[in-house]
C-alpha cells in the first residue's frame, strides 16, 4: 500500500520517443542493460508512492537487454522495439512471473507459459520490466478494486488513475516504462489513459490475441498498448497485432504498418461528432477541451459533421449484463483445485469451492459474479441476457451504418477528469457510469484511440476518444496524430 | 423486468455461483443488485422484437472475423510437469480434493 499523503504530489515525466531511444541503441551510445537499470532505479524510487508495479521481472529483463546489446554490438539488424522498456498489466501471463490479476485468489500463481502478446513484444526486442497493478480481474474504473491497494494518479496523487489498467496508464505518465500493455473490456485502457494524460489504444476485437489473458468477459476483452505519443502506440500495436491460432477469435486480416498509417495527413477525412456524448453529465471543462480538439481537426482540413447515435443510452445497461454474465462463467474456473488459493479449512469439496472463492475474491468481483449469475438464471435469461445481446446488435449496426458516412467519430473519453480516491467506492452504479462513453465501442467491437486533448484549469488531463470502423485502426491513429499535433 | 431481488434470491444465486456470503455481505449485495437491476430495466423501453441476439462481434460483416474456423487438428498443449506444480494439492499426476464420496 502506498503511504498516506496529505498534500497531493505530482510525478509526471514524459518518456523519450521510441525513435530517439532507438537512435542511441543503434549508435551504441546507449546500452539496453543500462536503460533497463535506469528504469528499475526510477521504479524503486517511485513505486512506494504510486503502487504501479506489483512485481518486477528483473532477471528476465536484464538477460533480454544483454541479448539486444549483443545484437547491436555485432551490427546485426535490430528489431523494431529493441531495448524499449515495457510494462505488462498483471492480467497477462508471463512464464515464471507472478500473475495475480490484482486478486488474492491468484496470489503466488506462477504461470507456466507466456501470453502471445508477451512473446511478440520480446521477439520485437522489448525489455519487459514487470507486472502492473490493476483492478481485480480488470473489474473497475478507478484501480481501487485491486487486492494489492490502489494505484495513485502520477498527475495528482489525491486522485485515481482510472481503471482497470490504472498501473499501465500511470507507468507511462510517470516514466516508469516507455510503453505498456493493458486490457480493455468496457473502457479499461481508454479511461485510465485519459485520466493520466497518455495515449491508449482499443484495437478491433480479434486484432490482438487474447491467449494468455486471464479472462473477464471473453466476447469483449481486448489487449492494447499505452504510450506517451500516438506514433509509438501505433508501433506497439503493429508488434502485438496479428493472427494467433491459440485464440479462436483472432482475425486473419493482415496487419498494416500502423506507424506509417499514423503519418498520413487527415485532410479530407469526415469526422462525426455524436450529440449523445455531449449531454447531461459531461463536465464543462472536458467539453471545452474536446471542442478545442474538434477545432484543431477542422483547421487540419477535416470535415466535421454533427451525427446522432440514438442507442448510446442503452450501452451501459447492456454492457453490465453481457460483461457480468460472461464473467460469472469465466470466473467459475477459480475453484481452489488447479491453481491459486485454496481455503485450508474445508472438509467437503463443495465447502472448499465456496470458502476458497469467498476468501479469494473481493467485493466487486463477487457483485459481478452474482449479477451475472442472476442474469443467466432460469426465468431471467430472456429478460436480461438475451435482451442485452439484442441491444448489442442494434448498437453495433448503428456504428456500422454511421461509418458509411464518416471516417471517424470523436467524443470525450470520459465524462470527467480523474476523480478523487474514495469518491465513488461506496456507489457501484456511479462507478459504472464512468464508462458511459467507452462501453459503446466495446459492445460493437470497433476500434479507437484516446489521445491527450488539453487539461482542466487545475492541470488534470482530458482525453479525446477517436473511434473508427472494425479493422480501421490506421484512421483512428491519423486523427489522433492531428489532435496531438494541435496540443501546445 | 422490474423484478425486485429478495434475500432468498441473493442466497440462491450465491449458492449457484459457489459463493458464501456473510449476512452483512448479503445485505450490501441485495441493495446493490436492486439498484443495478433498476437501472438496467430501461432496456425494456426498447423494442427488440425480431432482432437476433449478438453474442460475438466476429460474426458481423467486415469485422475481420471471416475465415476464423480452423482445421480440427490435434496440437500439443502444456506439459503436465509444467502445470501440476501450480496446484494447491497434488501428487504431480492428479489434483487432490477433499473427500467427495462417503464410504
Amino acid at each position: 500500500m502506498p503511504s498516506e499523503t496529505k498534500t497531493p504530489e505530482t510525478f509526471v515525466e514524459k518518456p523519450k520517443a521510441f525513435a530517439e531511444m532507438r537512435e542511441g541503441i543503434l549508435a551504441g551510445s546507449v546500452k539496453s542493460v543500462d536503460l533497463a537499470a535506469s528504469y528499475y532505479e526510477r521504479i524503486e524510487q517511485l513505486n512506494p508512492r504510486l503502487n504501479v508495479y506489483l512485481s518486477l521481472t528483473k532477471d528476465r529483463a536484464l538477460e533480454h537487454a544483454a541479448e539486444v546489446d549483443a545484437t547491436a554490438a555485432k551490427g546485426d539488424p535490430l528489431p523494431p522495439l529493441a531495448g524499449i522498456p515495457v510494462g505488462i498489466k498483471d492480467v497477462l501471463v508471463m512464464r515464471g512471473a507472478p500473475s495475480t490479476a490484482g486478486s488474492k485468489i491468484l496470489q503466488g500463481y506462477q504461470p507456466p507459459y507466456d501470453a502471445t502478446v508477451v512473446s511478440k513484444l520480446e521477439a520485437a526486442g522489448a525489455v519487459l520490466l514487470g507486472k502492473l497493478n490493476c483492478d481485480e480481474f480488470a473489474m473497475g474504473s478507478s484501480n481501487e478494486n485491486s487486492a494489492y491497494g490502489p494505484v495513485l494518479n502520477p498527475v495528482d496523487t489525491g486522485r485515481v488513475p482510472g481503471g482497470s489498467s490504472g498501473g499501465s496508464a500511470a507507468a507511462v505518465a510517470a516514466n516508469m516504462a516507455v510503453a505498456t500493455l493493458g486490457t480493455d473490456t468496457g473502457g479499461s485502457i481508454r479511461q485510465p489513459a485519459s485520466f493520466c494524460g497518455v495515449v491508449g489504444v482499443l484495437p478491433t476485437y480479434g486484432r490482438v490475441s487474447r491467449y494468455g489473458l486471464i479472462a473477464f468477459a471473453s466476447s469483449l476483452d481486448r489487449v492494447g498498448p499505452f504510450a506517451a505519443n500516438v506514433r509509438d502506440a501505433a508501433t506497439m500495436l503493429g508488434v502485438i497485432a496479428g493472427h494467433d491460432p491459440m485464440d479462436a477469435t483472432s482475425s486473419p486480416v493482415p496487419v498494416p504498418d500502423y506507424a506509417a498509417e499514423s503519418d498520413k495527413p487527415v485532410e479530407g477525412l469526415r469526422i462525426g461528432v455524436p450529440a449523445e456524448y455531449f449531454g447531461e453529465g459531461l463536465d464543462s471543462e472536458v467539453r471545452a477541451c474536446i471542442e478545442q480538439g474538434i477545432t484543431t481537426l477542422k483547421t487540419a482540413g477535416c470535415t466535421v459533421k454533427p451525427i446522432s447515435l440514438p442507442h448510446t443510452r442503452y450501452a451501459i445497461p447492456a454492457y453490465y449484463l453481457v460483461a457480468t454474465a460472461e464473467a460469472s462463467a469465466n470466473l467459475a474456473r477459480f475453484d481452489g483445485v488447479r491453481y491459486g488459493y485454496r481455503s485450508p479449512a474445508s472438509d467437503t469439496l463443495s465447502a472448499m469451492y465456496s470458502h476458497s472463492r469467498d476468501e479469494g475474491f473481493g467485493a466487486e468481483v463477487k457483485r459481478r459474479i452474482l449479477l451475472g449469475t442472476y442474469a443467466l438464471s432460469a426465468g431471467y435469461y430472456d429478460a436480461y441476457y438475451l435482451k442485452a445481446q439484442q441491444v448489442r446488435r442494434l448498437l453495433a449496426e448503428e456504428f456500422i451504418r454511421m461509418f458509411a458516412e464518416v471516417d471517424a467519430i470523436v467524443t470525450p473519453t470520459a465524462p470527467t477528469p480523474a476523480f478523487k480516491l474514495g469518491e465513488k467506492t461506496g456507489d457501484p452504479l456511479a462507478m459504472y457510469l464512468a464508462d458511459i462513453y467507452t462501453v459503446t465501442a466495446s459492445l460493437a467491437g470497433i476500434c479507437g484511440v484516446t489521445v491527450p486533448c488539453g487539461t482542466t484549469r487545475t492541470g488534470l488531463p482530458v482525453g479525446m476518444q477517436v473511434l473508427a470502423a472494425h479493422m480501421n485502426e490506421g484512421t483512428a491513429f491519423r486523427v489522433a496524430r492531428a489532435v496531438e499535433a494541435g496540443q501546445k | 423486468m422490474t423484478a425486485k431481488v429478495t434475500v432468498e434470491d441473493v442466497a440462491r444465486v450465491a449458492e449457484l455461483a459457489h459463493l458464501e456470503l456473510t449476512p452483512d455481505e448479503t445485505g450490501h449485495m441485495l441493495h446493490d443488485l436492486n439498484a443495478i437491476l433498476d437501472y438496467v430495466a430501461q432496456l425494456s423501453e426498447l423494442d427488440t422484437a425480431g432482432v437476433a441476439p449478438l453474442a460475438q462481434v466476429t460474426e458481423l460483416e467486415g469485422a475481420g472475423g471471416e475465415g476464423l474456423l480452423r482445421q480440427d487438428t490435434v496440437i500439443p498443449s502444456l506439459d503436465r510437469g509444467a502445470v501440476m506444480p501450480q496446484a494447491p494439492e497434488t501428487d504431480q499426476v492428479f489434483f487432490k480434493v477433499p473427500k467427495v464420496i462417503e464410504r
